[in-house]
């Protein structure tokens, strides 16, 4: 035997149930207990950039819409920073990055307002694409499910993106990919996302 | 820019694999094609930020934070309290901790839950708080009851507490729920048996700790959370962005 490293262990994951509202959107529980709810302005009023709409659904392997997701998106700003101490450079006040948002009880839908991410750092000086990164837990989802979102009109930098190429598979890369679109004037990008069978979205072990 | 050092591989062996056909809603909720994995860069390694303006100081108080003036949940008085950890025994501080439960019967406070045992007109059901600099955080709440649920028909969940923590970085990002001691529910469990490793279970399963009760008023457990560690780098020779 050798020694022992005296690592600890990471906490095992569990699924966050049906009930993930009541903690982290109690609101959509149907109570109202909080001052403020987090998560649901990720840019705030003063940033930069073009204002933009995400939104989507989450179908399950039988093609239907999951109705009790959270997601959690995780960004830079319009210049590719994030807001972290890691990160020098200043982005705007009231700018977190962060933003929560659950699935409509019946139709599924869900949806956030932000500004469009810029490019941000590789590794080894390389650049990404503009990206955001999704974060989906739901009742019979264990761990949660790590995604980024990759916006179709940035052809260029997607094709340079060092994650995008590391999918072997080109034909799963479209699966991150968000639609742009116009509604009412404002731009939309949509984004399926498909956790099983046809056109599995691609997940991350990050 | 600060030199990127990346957080320790996930043990997927330790965590619930996406696939248990014992916990029937996993079926069609897992993904078939295995996860790509990523070497950290600045999108995983940094994370959202939060301070004491944007919570308040009763969120930690479940015995307080819905009641009504003067009144107090129905059930057991708990505390629930530990350390938010790294894989290094290093605190994690000033991370948000945000967790819900069902009440003393067993009934959540959510418009989706029709279980036939009673709603608590003083119990809310959800609380958060930020870890303090030794990455130290508690609450207080009432020890919720075990459940029914639609999985096999007689299934009944382990009294539980569901856990959200962020950590430092979004490849941190982790829920969880906590059991307590004892409970012959844990062993009977689907979703705790999604758990490979009974060493695994065993780390979600909050002890009873009389040191932290308060005697005639409160008991308590204790639960430590802990996070994936991050690297140091000892060898450096990339000049940039690593």
């Amino acid at each position: 035997m050798a020694q022992d490293l005296n690592y600890l262990k990471e906490t095992p994951s569990q699924t966050a149930g049906p009930y993930v509202h009541i903690g982290l959107a109690p609101g959509a529980a149907g109570f109202d207990i909080y001052r403020e709810e987090l998560g649901w302005d990720i840019a705030g009023p003063n940033a930069r950039g073009e204002r933009i709409r995400v939104e989507g659904r989450v179908i399950d392997g039988t093609g239907s819409p999951i109705k009790d997701v959270l997601l959690e998106a995780w960004q830079a700003n319009s210049e590719g920073i994030y807001a972290h101490p890691e990160h020098q450079g200043e982005v705007e006040d009231g700018f977190r990055g962060w933003g929560r948002v659950i699935t409509d009880f019946d139709t599924g839908e869900w949806g956030f307002d932000t500004v469009k991410p810029g490019a941000t750092p590789g590794r080894n000086g390389t650049t990404q694409a503009p990206h955001i990164t999704l974060w989906i837990v739901a009742r019979g989802i264990n761990l949660g499910l790590n995604t980024r979102l990759y916006f179709d009109d940035e052809t260029e930098a997607n094709a340079a993106d060092p994650v995008i190429n590391l999918i072997e598979w080109e034909r799963r890369r479209a699966t991150l990919l968000a639609k742009r679109g116009e509604r009412d004037g404002q731009i939309v990008y949509r984004f399926d996302i498909k956790i099983q069978g046809e056109d599995e979205t691609v997940f991350f072990d990050i | 820019m600060t030199k990127p050092a990346e957080f320790y591989q996930r043990d997927r062996r330790w965590h619930p694999p996406a696939l248990d056909e014992r916990y029937k809603t996993s079926v069609a909720r897992s993904p078939q094609y295995a996860p790509i994995s990523l070497e950290n860069s600045l999108s995983e390694i940094t994370g959202p930020v939060f301070g004491h303006n944007d919570i308040d100081a009763i969120d930690n108080d479940l015995l307080s934070n819905y009641a009504q003036p003067g009144q107090s949940p129905i059930g057991e008085r708990i505390i629930v309290h530990g350390r938010v950890l790294d894989e290094n025994a290093r605190p994690v501080p000033n991370t948000l901790v945000e967790i819900w439960q069902a009440n003393a019967g067993g009934r959540y406070r959510h418009k989706k839950d029709t279980y036939l045992a009673p709603i608590d007109p003083n119990f809310g059901g959800c609380g958060r708080t930020l870890t303090d600099e030794n990455g130290y955080y508690y609450f207080r709440t009432v020890k919720p009851g075990a459940y029914p649920w639609r999985n096999w028909v007689n299934d009944w969940r382990p009294a539980h507490i569901h856990i959200s923590v962020f950590g430092s970085g979004f490849a941190q990002r982790l829920i969880t729920q906590l059991y307590f001691e004892g409970d012959p529910l844990i062993a009977k469990c689907p979703i705790v048996n999604t758990i490979p490793d009974p060493k695994a279970v065993d780390q979600l399963i909050a002890a009873l700790d009389m040191n932290a009760t308060i005697p005639l008023d409160t008991i308590a457990y204790k639960f430590d959370i802990v996070l994936r560690g991050r690297r140091s780098t000892l060898f450096e020779n990339r000049l940039e962005g690593n």
